[in-house]
């Protein structure tokens, strides 16, 4: 048994996702669902075990040896990402059923659970596995159910935001399987092991460098990186509640993951880094994603939207973290990954839970909530005090440790504008905070109440997760650090 | 009672923290949750007198709390300085409390609870920062601090208090961002530790253009010191209940401004290093420009309130240049100039409350002949005025002295007429208010428009004080004003100890 682990934990939610369609009955599929991401929460925290004590674990699917068959390689940095998608996934689907609710239509409940299944699979996939084509098809499958997923959402800009989506997602899927494409052709293997030990001896080539271009520009299609996030707003902001907090939680980390995976562990440390100007590209639009993404969440007035924005505003941090190239930067990129998506999925589920009661997060609609929903607005706050980076909570050991790595590297004048950049982020949570607790509360609206404790539960356990890996950061720094280690070659 | 000292210092922060879920569940109670809040000063104030007699025994102290990253401990432990701050904050507090319970009441504030909650919560944090074993712990709870005042500060929820806590917040949380982690990202990295030091952390060779650069990068991230330009944020505060002006905006805040300063610069540079730094001589400027100018604006300011916060700007450059100018006497002068500056800004702000309350009265052009209504009050501001000044018999008197012995053995003179002409100053908007006030110059048109003005016959001019509290507690701060003068001398000795702290101990 727990030799399958590596693929059980893509597997189990797989065939989870059509047996929903038999049950038929939300609650009872939202339970099942619900059962089996705590499964896959189980498994990862097993396999991260297996992974810290005894090094890289290697599945050979049906057998097959590779390079012929498919392997699932589950190293540190994708046990790492396993763990913190499975468990954000646990916690967000403990929500869902109340907000699901009121949000979608009853005939579509069940589907919306099979899609959110399928959606896990295919991320879960995308890290579990060690072949490039395989990849992909798990990139479609978490894709496809996303597009479908967005457009669950009630308003009916959703389904703009959708397609906008589709097409944009379309574009960087074929170019990273053009892509592998490329890759396969140079080499002849699609296994990512076998690939970076054949890549080196090409890498003076033409075609190697345009399959790695089209990889890395596919890659920061569905990364949202700045300047390609144009999908992002809109899909977060009219997607359902929940999706909207997975999405934000999870979606973007994996690409990360994958951003990662094919820079250094298939085409190379030096590659990437020294033979292309990736690291002055990356570092100059990090910087500038956190910049002009800051600015443009001080003025939106859906609060989604904001916390859109500042998601690439996040990504942005996320990626001059990874642009440093050292053990260090990419240990806080790592972390990073995990902290914002802690901070992501608690302030999405808050703004979840605003949605249940008030039917709107328009910014206006936000006056006297400090009052009447207590514990979200709570919630909120503590969010936004973690993504400012205030100490005691993640926000601040990610940012600690991005300062770190800066100085580090000498890089004085890009610490400084991160430390500034930061200073957007006090701006735009403090229009919520103002507006939710300096104006009364609009005419007719005395009645609202704080959200139903099956919404605050989830909501809270994120919250104080925020907290309590702000002061113990023995397991976040540390799988962090092992992980970025093991990615450079170093030996812990 | 036998506890530790161990605990005893961790129940200095932990105390007023459990006061606060208390304060928060006796909500509905106010006679019980006020009870609460004394109980609590008078607990935490057991504490900290405890750990001073232990230090002054020469007990070394400290606690390990946790390690929150590699090498990044949060922990305490008790030094002379630290010590000083603690004794005048959980003193001072005890004393704000009694008079906030009178002012608080008579001026029918709303949202009580959340005031005494988050006052404690306040309190906690600055006994963190006083014990604070090295930079890291200290800015954590420097940071608490900000936060957790903000409520304070916008307690009244009008649109001019949003405005004042949005400056409030804005610079306080954007220069410790900025300049003030930067630094401490700096030093951790330069230095390899945070841990306060006697003789500083600094390797003696390193390169001085870089550790002149962080020692800027330290005086203007520590906001809470208002050093110009970022001073702002001061002024703004003074939307808050006067209380909180009181206790935070003249001790706990700007005092852990002006503490993290002198921390840094004993603890962290040491004062050979300090001395030697290119840019001290500019950061001192700065503060005596700061001094200068705070004084000249404050002149101006017919608003008592904002007077006394542009005064308490430039008493606080005073500390930053004592603490600048690297010389024990500087020091000395700093650290009691902490203590002496407390207990006189504080008074002054108990009298503007007990002047707002009892007679309605905010601008300082219709306090005229206040003194007759309000005698004791007013004495009270005399006092406390005389001791900002740094004259007899108060006990500002000997901080100035030594922070003008300070400039003398550093030979700074420039500064020195700084010091002295921003006296004149003081006395230039200090002393007309308590003089008008006894002895108005009746003119006409006074007569018309004020009805208990000076013009009607003595006799008829009622005295009408503030609550009782609230008198109690401006005549306790005004008698330590005259017993720091008479007798400054366990002050002067932890001031002294702090120099001679080589192992820690003190005393022996």
């Amino acid at each position: 048994m727990l030799a399958h682990l590596p693929v059980l934990q893509v597997i189990v939610p797989l065939l989870a996702a059509p047996l929903c369609l038999m049950l038929r009955r939300p609650r009872l599929v939202w339970l099942f669902s619900l059962l089996v991401s705590t499964c896959t929460f189980l498994i990862s925290i097993l396999l991260l075990q297996q992974v810290m004590v005894s090094g890289t674990v290697i599945y050979e699917l049906g057998g097959w040896e590779a390079p012929w068959g498919i392997e699932y390689r589950i190293d540190k940095l994708s046990a790492y990402l396993l763990l913190i998608i499975s468990a954000i996934s646990t916690v967000i689907l403990l929500a869902a059923q109340v907000s699901i609710e009121k949000e979608i239509s009853e005939d579509k409940q069940t589907l919306f659970y099979v899609l959110y299944l399928l959606f896990l699979t295919g991320m879960l996939g995308i890290i579990a596995t060690g072949d490039a084509f395989n990849v992909f098809v798990f990139l479609e499958i978490s894709s496809l159910s996303a597009y479908a997923l967005i457009a669950l959402g009630n308003d009916r800009r959703a389904l703009w935001a959708s397609f906008q989506y589709l097409i944009m997602g379309t574009i960087g899927a074929t170019f990273i399987l053009i892509g592998i494409g490329m890759m396969y052709q140079m080499t002849g293997t699609l296994n990512m092991a076998d690939l970076s030990e054949r890549l080196p001896e090409l890498s003076q080539t033409r075609t190697v460098f345009a399959a790695f271009t089209f990889v890395i520009v596919g890659i920061c299609l569905k990364l949202a990186l700045f300047p390609l996030h144009l999908w992002l707003p809109n899909a977060y902001a009219y997607a359902p509640s929940i999706v909207t907090s997975i999405f934000a939680a999870t979606a973007t980390k994996v690409t990360i993951y994958l951003l990662i995976r094919f820079t250094f562990s298939v085409f190379g440390l030096s590659f990437s880094f020294t033979t292309l100007p990736l690291q002055i590209l990356f570092m100059v639009l990090g910087l500038l994603g956190v910049f002009v993404a800051s600015t443009t969440a001080i003025y939106q007035k859906n609060v989604k939207h904001l916390f859109a924005y500042s998601s690439i505003a996040q990504i942005g941090y996320i990626i001059v973290g990874f642009s440093i190239s050292t053990v260090s930067g990419l240990t806080a990129t790592l972390l990073h990954v995990f902290n914002h998506a802690l901070m992501k999925g608690a302030l999405f589920l808050a703004l979840g839970a605003v949605m249940y009661r008030i039917g709107s997060v328009q910014l206006s609609q936000f006056q006297g909530l400090g009052r009447q929903m207590p514990f979200t607005m709570a919630a909120i706050v503590i969010g936004g005090l973690s993504l400012i980076g205030v100490p005691l909570t993640v926000g601040f050991v990610s940012k600690w440790y991005l300062l770190m790595a800066l100085i580090e590297k000498g890089w004085w004048h890009v610490a400084l504008l991160i430390l500034l950049g930061s200073l957007l982020a006090i701006v735009y949570v403090w229009r919520i905070i103002e507006m939710a607790y300096f104006k009364p509360s609009l005419a007719g609206r005395e009645s609202i109440k704080e959200a139903p404790m099956s919404f605050l539960t989830p909501i809270w356990i994120l919250v104080l997760a925020n907290i309590y890996f702000g002061i113990d950061t023995r397991l976040s720094v540390q799988v962090a650090q092992a992980a970025a280690q093991s990615l450079f070659g170093v030996s812990p | 009672m036998n506890i530790s000292l161990e605990v005893m210092l961790q129940l200095c922060i932990i105390l007023p923290l459990i006061a606060t879920l208390a304060i928060v569940a006796m909500g509905r109670k106010p006679n019980l949750r006020e009870a609460i809040t004394i109980s609590t000063c008078l607990m935490l104030l057991y504490c900290v007198i405890n750990l001073y007699q232990e230090l002054a025994r020469g007990e070394e102290i400290s606690v390990f709390w946790w390690e929150l990253l590699p090498g990044l401990q949060v922990n305490f432990t008790i030094e002379p300085l630290g010590m000083l701050f603690a004794l005048i904050a959980s003193f001072l507090w005890l004393i704000t409390s009694l008079y906030a319970i009178g002012y608080m009441r008579s001026h029918q504030e709303g949202n009580q609870t959340r005031f005494y909650a988050c006052f404690a919560i306040a309190i906690s944090a600055v006994m963190g920062i006083a014990f604070a074993a090295n930079l890291f712990t200290l800015f954590i709870f420097y940071e608490v601090l900000t936060l957790t005042t903000y409520p304070l500060v916008t307690h009244t929820g009008t649109e001019k208090a949003k405005r004042g806590g949005r400056i409030y917040l804005g610079i306080l949380l954007s220069t410790s961002i900025v300049f003030f982690l930067l630094a401490i990202v700096s030093t951790w990295f330069v230095a390899g530790s945070l841990d306060f030091k006697p003789k500083g952390i600094f390797d003696p060779n390193i390169d001085t253009t870089l550790a002149g650069a962080i020692l800027v990068l330290f005086i203007l991230g520590i906001g809470k010191a208002a050093i110009m330009p970022f001073h702002r944020w001061l002024p703004a505060a003074m939307v808050a209940p006067t209380p909180v002006s009181a206790l935070l905006h003249a001790v706990a805040v700007v005092k852990a401004g002006v503490f993290t300063v002198l921390k840094v610069c004993v603890f962290i540079f040491g004062l050979d290093l300090l001395s030697l730094l290119p840019s001290t001589q500019f950061l001192l400027y700065l503060a005596g420009v700061s001094v200068l100018l705070a004084s000249f604006i404050a002149i101006r300011q017919d608003n008592l309130k904002a007077r006394l916060a542009y005064s308490t700007i430039s008493q606080l450059g005073y500390v930053t240049i004592g603490a600048l100018l690297a010389t024990p006497s500087g020091v000395i002068g700093s650290s009691m100039h902490i203590a002496m500056h407390a207990f006189g800004k504080i008074t002054l702000f108990f009298c503007a409350g007990a002047i707002l309350v009892a007679a309605h009265k905010t601008k300082i052009s219709e306090m005229r002949g206040l003194g007759r209504q309000m005698p004791i009050t007013m004495a009270a501001f005399f006092i406390a005025s005389l001791s900002i000044i740094g004259v007899p018999p108060a006990g500002g008197t000997w901080s100035k002295w030594f922070l003008l012995m300070g400039t003398m053995e550093a030979g700074q003179w420039t500064l020195m007429i700084v010091l002295m002409v921003s006296s004149l100053l003081n006395i230039a908007y200090l002393l007309p208010i308590p003089f008008y006030a006894f002895f108005p110059k009746s003119t006409p048109d006074k007569k018309a428009d004020n009805g208990d003005g000076e013009a009607r016959s003595l006799t008829e001019v009622k005295i009408k004080e503030a609550p009782l509290l609230s008198l109690i507690a401006l005549s306790i701060t005004t008698l330590a004003c005259v017993i720091l003068f008479i007798y400054p001398q366990p002050l002067y000795e932890l001031s002294k100890a702090i120099l001679d702290t080589s192992g820690g101990v003190y005393g022996k």
